[in-house]
């Protein structure tokens, strides 16, 4: 038991930079390589590797199962409804430049949200999958 | 070089018998793939295939290794035309690689044909210096949306599976106690 002291204090010292880099490589996206998808799979990686190291339980204390479930769709969502707030204002479908005076800061605007919707959906199914799978094994 | 040690893990992966050195050397797989996309400059890619391929995948991996037992059986009889199929498949592709153009030529006919647009106008378009990013997110948005529908999907159906089994046995057990 006292064995894994190393590898505890080491994933509590580091779990705070993954979900950062998660962050950053989202929101950095703009400018240099990431996006929705890397970061969500990286936020993904801090809830298991909190999961592999301290339990499920200590996983599910801060990413309950009905909240990773839900995050599901609703990243799809936030997507699929950036297009049709294009269609309600009256372009086409996903097409952002209504979301702001200058066309080009509603396209930046649009990208930022469909990357939001991306990350949540992401992080969301993979975090889900990996529960679903440790549940099974129990 | 790289290319070397990705035959020579391919080669290890296919002769190994103990899926848990699979998984093991499917992470190397994935590392060395992940250094050859950064050598071929496509850094989005290395990241997803690191986060993913090593990452996500390999902890997805031993969880089903964990449900399932960890040696490879045994074949039942040789498999002469799954090797005969596999080896014409390869030679094809190999076929088909050698009419592609050059790697790296400028006037290849994929880079003729929106990609001048894109490079050109995105930071007017769009404000993104990240030209994947805005044509990941912008100008390719339905497919974008497609993937995340994809992923939405897929977790929903794996999460049906593995949940549905496990109700449906409980319910076995129930009614075989009672």
């Amino acid at each position: 038991m006292s064995l894994d002291l190393i590898l505890r204090v080491g994933t509590k010292l580091i779990l705070p930079f993954i979900l950062l880099f998660a962050l950053y490589v989202q929101f950095h996206g703009d400018f240099g390589p990431g996006g929705g998808f890397q970061a969500g799979v990286i936020t993904a990686g801090m809830v298991i590797l909190l999961a592999i190291t301290f339990g499920l339980e200590a996983a599910q204390r801060i990413a309950p199962q009905a909240l990773v479930e839900r995050m599901i769709p609703l990243g799809v969502l936030i997507y699929a409804g950036t297009g049709v707030a294009g269609l309600i204002m009256g372009k086409n479908y996903l097409d952002y430049s209504v979301f702001s005076h200058d066309p080009a800061h509603g396209h930046e605007l649009g990208i930022f949200l469909v990357e939001v919707g991306v990350l949540i959906t992401v992080a969301g199914t993979m975090t889900a999958l990996f529960y679903a799978f440790v549940e099974r094994g129990r | 070089m790289l290319l070397t040690l990705l035959a020579v893990v391919t080669v290890a992966i296919v002769r190994q018998r103990s899926l848990f050195s699979v998984v093991v050397l499917t992470v190397i797989y994935s590392f060395l793939m992940a250094s050859v996309l950064i050598v071929l400059d496509a850094v989005d890619v290395a990241m997803t295939e690191a986060a993913v391929g090593a990452g996500i995948s390999t902890v997805i991996l031993l969880a089903t290794l964990h449900l399932i037992r960890t040696t490879e059986m045994r074949p039942v009889r040789r498999h002469l035309l799954p090797l005969f199929v596999a080896i014409v498949t390869g030679a094809i592709l190999v076929w088909g690689t050698l009419v592609l153009p050059p790697f790296g030529t400028a006037d290849a006919v994929i880079h003729r044909h929106v990609v001048p647009r894109y490079i050109a106008d995105t930071i007017r378009e769009t404000n993104v210096p990240n030209v994947v990013t805005s044509v990941l997110a912008d100008y390719r948005g339905y497919d974008t949306l497609g993937e995340a529908t994809v992923i939405f999907t897929a977790g929903i159906g794996v999460m049906l599976l593995l949940r549905g089994g496990r109700r449906r046995g409980d319910a076995e057990r129930e009614n075989t106690s009672t």
